[in-house]
């Protein structure tokens, strides 16, 4: 099996099983949907410099070919970036649970399977 | 090096020193943290009609930062464009501060202004950037100040909204990214003046994928832009945001449209090869579909702020519809009505906010409730506000909208074009007035509750925000000859493109 086909499998199977999650409209499952998205996202973007096998991004005095620099730059930043989003959405959809007594993107009232209803009144917050 | 050499970068630059200042002396004194934060807009301000005036004569500044050159290195580009949108950024950055330290909204939470500071950075790079990458972070920067600030003074509908729009706005920020990685993949650069030169030769296998990069970086900019069917976050978020946040709020969707004007011609444009224009089939019926929807939004809305936020949809989608046309003539009156229509729906936001603070538990809903305060004074604000909006004479609103029809009516849409602006036009007054009626002729005769703000000072910012759009309306002739200039500048990539590799050129 190539390499190629082996990162563009992870990223797809990544991409399908994010959008999956991101669809369920739970927060919780919305972030780890989201994590996983911009996990694909950051293989994606390593990616688009082409894979290059053993050989450095930066200047070496024993090699005469290089990898694309860029592409890992550009990943630093998106991780980043998304690192600090994500802990942000984590918070926010903990404090919107708590503030709405709802789990769902909405933070409308939803029958909540298998739990006695208190937390989809929208009334007092449940206890964590 | 003196300063005016590093103009270009100030904006940037001020905002990013002035943030953690604030911060730094809120603890001690609020005072001093108001004012450090004041002292940056204007300063801004000051730096943004520097560069108008700099550029008038249709020089670009490049500004390379660290002096490396283009394509290598990051550099920031100063033209006419850019100098209108940061202009207009900085004045509304004023205007939604001096609403909220006067109306004390700055105090329901914390951070108010360092996060101001950071949002008007975001906000300042995206529009000087000229590089694809360094967009896609100012656009991280000011979404992170804006979750902040849409967040400010908390409660449970704004946590609702916030949810929402986080996550929406995460999924648009990994498509960017998608998109970046395809271009960068495709053409081995990320500056948008190189990467104009390098799409007319990629191969015609890899058209496909150019295709659907370019569709899915203009798809994310209508996301922004909140262009339908991409729309849906925006009523609910605007309309339970703190209102001066709100009117801030009112330029951030014409970042994704300055973000449409700015890269389609530069990197997809003539010079494009196969792949040249490839969204501009789509943009135009989404444009039109969006006018549509926000002012059917506008007319069945059930409160000023709501209104506000329907009144931001379907003038985002008028403007598009003359930005679909993609000449110099139609991106002109595009320009125009881009300044007038952030002006207009910032003016809606604190005219509810003013509404909603005299009315008591009536808030801005569009019932009939007790009579308030100088309701006669505000129900005049709000008129003239709704004037703007729908673009009625004599404001500048009528002008955009002429300049608009007469720039479309040479494509061969100009059939719906006119009907969609004429007829949007005209829901949006009913709209208006209906709102209007209910909440400035009817009223319930109880009295009035006891919480109800009876100050005058929150009056202030809304008075200077329809005296700017009344000096825009007097200015007119001014002003679109500017965008007129600023939109032939866009649609010549080539000046473009010599300004700012011209260091790396034998």
């Amino acid at each position: 099996m190539s390499y190629e086909f082996l990162l563009a499998s992870a990223i797809g199977v990544l991409v399908a099983g994010g959008i999956y999650l991101a669809l369920r409209a739970r927060t919780f499952q919305v972030v780890l949907g989201l994590t996983l998205i911009s996990y694909a996202v950051n293989l994606f973007l390593f990616a688009s410099g082409r894979l290059v096998l053993n050989r450095p991004p930066i200047w070496n005095k024993a090699v005469a070919e290089y990898t694309d620099p860029l592409p890992q730059a550009l990943v630093l930043t998106a991780i980043v970036i998304t690192f600090g989003m994500t802990a942000l959405v984590v918070i926010l959809s903990l404090r919107s649970f708590l503030e709405t007594g709802s789990d769902h993107v909405d933070g409308d009232t939803v029958p909540c399977d298998g739990q006695d209803g208190t937390a989809g009144s929208g009334g007092e917050p449940p206890q964590p | 090096m003196t300063l005016a050499e590093h103009l270009p970068i100030l904006p940037i630059v001020i905002p990013a020193l002035a943030a953690p200042a604030a911060l730094l002396v809120m603890r001690r004194s609020r005072a001093l943290g108001i004012g450090i934060s004041i002292a940056a807009c204007l300063a801004m301000l000051g730096a943004a009609i520097a560069l108008l005036v700099v550029s008038a004569d249709g020089t670009i500044t490049p500004y390379a930062v660290g002096d490396w050159p283009a394509p290598f290195g990051i550099v920031v580009v100063a033209d006419r464009l850019a100098a209108i949108m940061l202009t207009l950024s900085a004045s509304l950055g004023l205007l939604a501060l001096t609403h909220a330290v006067l109306t004390r909204a700055d105090r329901k939470g914390w951070h108010f202004h360092p996060l101001l500071q950071f949002q008007l950075m975001g906000l300042n790079g995206a529009f000087l950037t000229g590089d694809l990458f360094n967009l896609f972070v100012f656009f991280e920067v000011l979404l992170i100040a804006s979750y902040g600030l849409m967040l400010h003074g908390q409660g449970a509908a704004r946590f609702k909204a916030g949810v929402q729009y986080v996550i929406v706005n995460l999924v648009g920020s990994s498509l960017f990214l998608i998109a970046l990685g395809l271009l960068y993949a495709l053409t081995g650069t990320l500056n948008m003046a190189d990467m104009g030169l390098r799409v007319a030769e990629i191969a015609p296998a890899d058209q496909g994928l150019l295709r659907i990069a370019a569709l899915l970086l203009v798809s994310v900019f209508a996301l922004k832009a909140a262009v339908v069917p991409l729309h849906l976050w925006l009523p609910r978020t605007y309309a339970v945001s703190t209102p001066a946040v709100a009117a801030l709020f009112a330029i951030m969707t014409k970042v994704g449209v300055y973000a449409i004007i700015r890269v389609v011609p530069q990197v997809f444009g003539e010079g494009a090869g196969a792949a040249a224009w490839v969204p501009a089939p789509y943009l135009f019926p989404a444009a039109l579909v969006s006018a549509v929807i926000g002012f059917a939004g506008v007319f069945v809305a059930r409160s000023l702020s709501e209104q506000a936020a329907y009144a931001v949809i379907g003038s985002t989608g008028t403007l598009l519809i003359a930005v679909a046309g993609w000449t110099a003539d139609s991106l002109g009156a595009a320009l125009f009505y881009l300044v007038h229509s952030t002006l207009a729906a910032a003016v809606l936001f604190l005219v509810a906010d003013v509404v909603a603070r005299r009315r008591g538990s009536s808030g801005d809903s569009a019932v009939p409730g007790p009579a308030f305060a100088a309701r006669g004074g505000v129900g005049l604000m709000f008129m003239t506000a709704a004037i703007a909006a729908t673009g009625l004479p004599p404001l500048s609103g009528f002008i955009g909208k002429l300049m608009i029809l007469k720039a479309t009516a040479a494509s061969p849409d100009w059939g719906w074009a006119w009907g969609g602006i004429l007829g949007t036009t005209f829901i949006g007054v009913i709209g208006f007035a209906r709102v209007g009626s209910a909440i400035f002729w009817k009223s319930t005769g109880d009295d009035l509750s006891p919480v109800a703000s009876q100050r005058r000072a929150d009056l202030a910012a809304p008075a200077i925000a329809l005296l700017l759009l009344a000096a825009l309306s007097a200015g007119a002739g001014w002003v679109s000859a500017y965008a007129g200039a600023a939109a032939a500048q866009v649609v010549d990539p080539a000046a473009y493109v010599a300004a700012v590799m011209a260091e790396v050129r034998p």
